[in-house]
């Protein structure tokens, strides 16, 4: 275990954590305000990324084509509100689960049929290709370096938007009593709307900008859903800043715990079954991170405030 | 099926168990134990194997219906307990341990001190968190069998033989097999019906209406949803076991997070709460899966708008559908 590889990997792990944050703010933000959850979310997430290949390779160019990503990513995701979520708000959250189980069904199958099931990827943009040389002979993709610093603006920017706009007190007020922000006279179901298009917009801008790395896949969706939960029960639900933190742990303790797991247990014992041993519980870490965290504390880190 | 809300009366659940005639399901029961006739005077054979697997599946719904319907805990990773099930019948049969008297007890075992675990961690939670949580255990068990590379790993485990029954190959004959997923389906019925009609089922369903009131009353409400829990995951563990010995094969797509989905939906279908639904749920599911998967390869994108309408439109599942009709009235 080198320093370099250290470091490489602590990247790699920052870089998972951002993207889990785009996804989990989106889930988050959703679950607190409209008390909606929403499975489906993943699918926008996945929606993204393959939006993104058909932009990119249209366009020819990578900001052209995530720029119209996002608007048909935003697009889709009114309709799915306008048909189905919309009709889910006053719903039991079984009735919740069951309904977007079903459209990811449906996403999950249908992106299948549109783009085919093998993967499928885009080109890292010219102007981002390349390596940053960390140290002496140890590189790093400038890309990956560019979607970290990309996540943590739009992060800076949600904060921005959440702490210090009128649109993000409401968000807030929402998240801690919906009935009584609508009772003040604000039209609800107006920011309704404006959540759901944040969190779709926040979830297809992390699987298009995920797509240059990660291999576009059907199904893609649903293992960074999974995940985007622990995030959330970790951070705290409706929290922004508890998904943050969420996700920076989840994103660091998953990718150092997969590299460096057999080394670990290869101190105490031997190479097979270090591996072996190594594979089973690095994929169980976050889990096990999860159970902990809940033990510790059932409402997560950083609960959203005026929630119990 | 009112879990959040109040206003909306759970149908299938509201009435008193204790005053259920069972009529549906005996009825159900018995024409299930027809089939094999309906097979030997010319129904084809695939029927056989597809209601096997039904019943299999209706078990590990029935499972469900216990802490999801009775209980009001909407869990989503109820499918790793038919994985561990599986597994366990799996790996020792590939050791060469395939008698079910050995099996029983590793799977059942295992099965309970998952479920004790996991769900004194995700118990601890309400609601949306619980979703979740179940969900995220779950998966950690999905993972660890996808990392198991000495049985299978990715790829799955295939099994060369059956189980035994103190020794004799009960298992292998495909209509003796099919009364043994029968009985052992008609049991846990027996059984579950007994456990909510008790006292411990009258306090569970009490605490999914209000948990703060019959904690008052001096109930330890975590204590008995952790034992229905447990419970639950045990007979679904059961169904894990048969699942392995029909398909002679285990792999951890059997407990992949859309495989919870489902048996939720099972439930759903059915009708919460009422437990004969669950069994009609998973048959009416299994049979949906055969007929759309025989018409086209994305029978997906017809199934999901089926569920997607389903939750949008109709209320009480199948089993409130057939009390609007008149059939199966409990009152």
């Amino acid at each position: 275990m080198t320093t370099g590889l250290l470091i490489v990997q602590i990247l790699n792990g920052l870089q998972l954590g951002i993207l889990l944050f785009l996804v989990a703010a989106g889930l988050t933000l959703v679950f607190g305000v409209m008390d909606f959850i929403n499975l489906a979310h993943g699918v926008q997430y996945m929606l993204g990324a393959y939006l993104a290949v058909t932009f990119v390779s249209l366009t020819g160019s990578f900001v052209l084509g995530l720029a119209l990503a996002l608007a048909a990513a935003l697009v889709i995701g009114l309709a799915l509100e306008f048909l189905v979520f919309r009709h889910l708000y006053e719903r039991d959250h079984l009735d919740q689960v069951l309904a977007t189980f079903g459209l990811i069904l449906l996403l999950n199958q249908g992106v299948k049929m549109v783009w085919g099931a093998a993967p499928l990827s885009v080109p890292v943009p010219a102007f981002l290709a390349g390596n940053v040389a960390l140290m002496e002979g140890i590189l790093y993709p400038t890309y990956r370096f560019a979607l970290i610093g990309a996540g943590l603006a739009v992060g800076a920017l949600l904060w921005f938007v959440v702490e210090k706009t009128r649109t993000g007190m409401l968000l807030r007020a929402g998240a801690s009593n919906a009935p009584m922000v609508s009772a003040l006279g604000v039209d609800i179901n107006k920011l309704f709307m404006i959540v759901f298009a944040f969190g779709t917009m926040l979830a297809a801008f992390a699987g298009a900008m995920a797509a240059p790395i990660l291999s576009v896949e059907p199904g893609m969706g649903d293992n960074i859903l999974i995940l985007a939960f622990v995030v959330i029960v970790v951070g705290g639900i409706g929290s922004i800043r508890g998904a943050f933190v969420g996700a920076l742990i989840v994103g660091l303790v998953d990718t150092l715990g997969r590299s460096f797991m057999n080394d670990l247990l290869r101190l105490f014992m031997s190479a097979p079954s270090a591996r072996a041993a190594g594979a089973a519980l690095s994929s169980m870490l976050i889990y096990l991170v999860m159970a902990i965290v809940l033990f510790v504390r059932p409402e997560g880190l950083l609960p959203a405030k005026g929630r119990a | 099926m009112s879990i959040a809300s109040p206003s909306v009366p759970a149908p299938a659940a509201a009435a008193a168990p204790a005053k259920r005639r069972p009529v549906v399901a005996i009825v159900l029961f018995a024409l299930l134990a027809l089939l094999p006739v309906a097979v030997s005077l010319g129904l084809p054979s695939h029927w056989l194997t597809l209601v096997t697997r039904a019943m299999i599946f209706a078990i590990a719904a029935l499972s469900l219906d216990l802490i999801l319907g009775v209980g009001g805990l909407v869990s989503f990773g109820h499918a790793a307990f038919v994985g561990i099930g599986a597994y366990a019948t799996g790996i020792m049969i590939t050791e060469g341990r395939g008698e079910a008297l050995l099996i029983l007890p590793v799977v059942l075992g295992l099965c309970a001190l998952f479920a004790a675990v996991t769900g004194a961690v995700s118990l601890r939670t309400r609601g949306v968190t619980f979703i979740m949580i179940t969900l995220a255990f779950g998966q950690m068990v999905y993972f660890l069998a996808q990392a198991l590379s000495a049985y299978g790993g990715d790829d799955g485990l295939t099994l060369y033989e059956r189980s035994t029954v103190l020794g004799f190959d009960v298992f292998k004959n495909r209509i003796g097999f099919f009364y043994v997923v029968l009985g052992v389906l008609v049991a846990c019925y027996a059984v579950i019906s007994v456990i909510v009609a008790s006292r411990f089922g009258r306090v569970l369903r009490a605490a999914r209406e209000n948990a703060t009131r019959v904690a008052v009353t001096g109930f330890h409400v975590g204590r008995i949803r952790l034992v229905a829990y447990i419970i639950s995951g045990m007979i679904a563990g059961l169904s894990g076991f048969l699942l392995a010995n029909q398909t002679e094969f285990v792999s951890p797509a059997y407990m992949s997070w859309p495989r919870s989905g489902e048996l939720i939906f099972m439930v759903v279908l059915g009708g919460v709460g009422s437990l004969h639904g669950a069994i009609i749920g998973a048959l009416a599911f299994l049979f949906a899966e055969d007929v759309l998967s025989g018409l086209t390869e994305h029978w997906k994108v017809i199934f999901g708008p089926m569920i997607v309408l389903f939750v949008l439109f109709t209320r009480g599942g199948l089993v409130g559908l057939m009390r609007k009709l008149g059939v199966g009235r409990h009152d």
